[in-house]
């Protein structure tokens, strides 16, 4: 078999034209929201870990996925390119699915929550930014590689 | 803590918005008048910054406790300065409407820092 005779590799996308920009026009305010979230949501959640995790862990350790998710698109939409845009496109997804999941939730069984988190009430805490926010990135992020 | 100086940091902040989303309406970048603003407005957080630590450091205690008031005032001073290098980068109307998100931002922090300070 020929198999262990390879072709010249093929020069990676990024290395042939440079990362689309994802932070640019209407992404800069995407991003600095995200930003915002971001340390709004890792310093809120590693505190409430940090001090009283017994008292509503359900809650705390749901901050903490949302600070996660948040972390991750941020990353991504400042790397750029075209895998980082369909991965936010995803983590945007999960997030909108996350906090639409959990506001029901925290509607429909508010004793599981003795403390609100990140995604309560679909994110009424924070102005409903944590609803808005995806969808508005899904929007930002379809549009593919011009 | 020191009342006036969060009212005076909230409205500055909500007119630094008002401005910049006065920019992005007219579809102008942030000018170095903006910059001014902006910088008067991070002073206004600094400021406030120093007197919280001050006001700790004589043995006043917030009433939702000391870290998390600590880290608002960290944040309400990072905030502003943050947006600001974000629209320098950013040289179209939409570095003007970061800006203004910036203002809205700090000033929701000082509502919060009022309330964890304990009115």
């Amino acid at each position: 078999m020929s198999e262990t005779r390879q072709g010249p590799e093929p020069a990676g996308e990024a290395a042939a034209e440079p990362r689309r920009k994802l932070v640019t026009g209407p992404g800069t305010l995407l991003v600095w929201v995200y930003g915002v979230m971001v340390v709004g949501a890792v310093s809120r959640s590693a505190y409430q870990i940090a001090t009283e995790f017994d008292r509503a862990p359900l809650a705390y350790t749901l901050s903490a996925v949302a600070a996660v998710v948040y972390a991750f698109i941020t990353y991504t939409l400042v790397r750029g390119g075209e895998r980082a845009r369909v991965a936010a496109l995803v983590c945007c997804a999960v997030e909108l699915a996350g906090v639409v999941l959990v506001g029901i939730w925290t509607l429909a069984d508010p004793s599981a929550f003795p403390d609100s988190t990140v995604w309560s009430e679909f994110g009424r805490g924070y102005l409903f930014i944590p609803v808005i926010l995806p969808v508005t990135g899904i929007l930002w992020l379809r549009r593919p590689r011009a | 803590m020191l009342d006036a100086l969060t009212i005076a940091t909230a409205v500055c902040a909500l007119l630094l918005a008002a401005w910049c989303g006065l920019a992005f309406a007219r579809h102008e970048p942030t000018k170095d008048w903006h910059f001014i603003g902006m910088a008067v407005v991070s002073l206004l957080a600094v400021a406030q910054l120093v007197v919280g630590v001050v006001q700790l450091a004589r043995g006043q205690s917030p009433e939702q406790g000391t870290v998390l008031f600590v880290s608002y005032l960290l944040g309400a001073a990072a905030c502003v300065p943050a947006a600001g290098f974000m629209s320098l980068a950013e040289r179209t109307r939409w570095g003007s409407m970061t800006v203004l998100a910036g203002g809205v931002v700090l000033a929701v922090l000082q509502v919060r820092l009022y309330d964890i300070w304990g009115g």
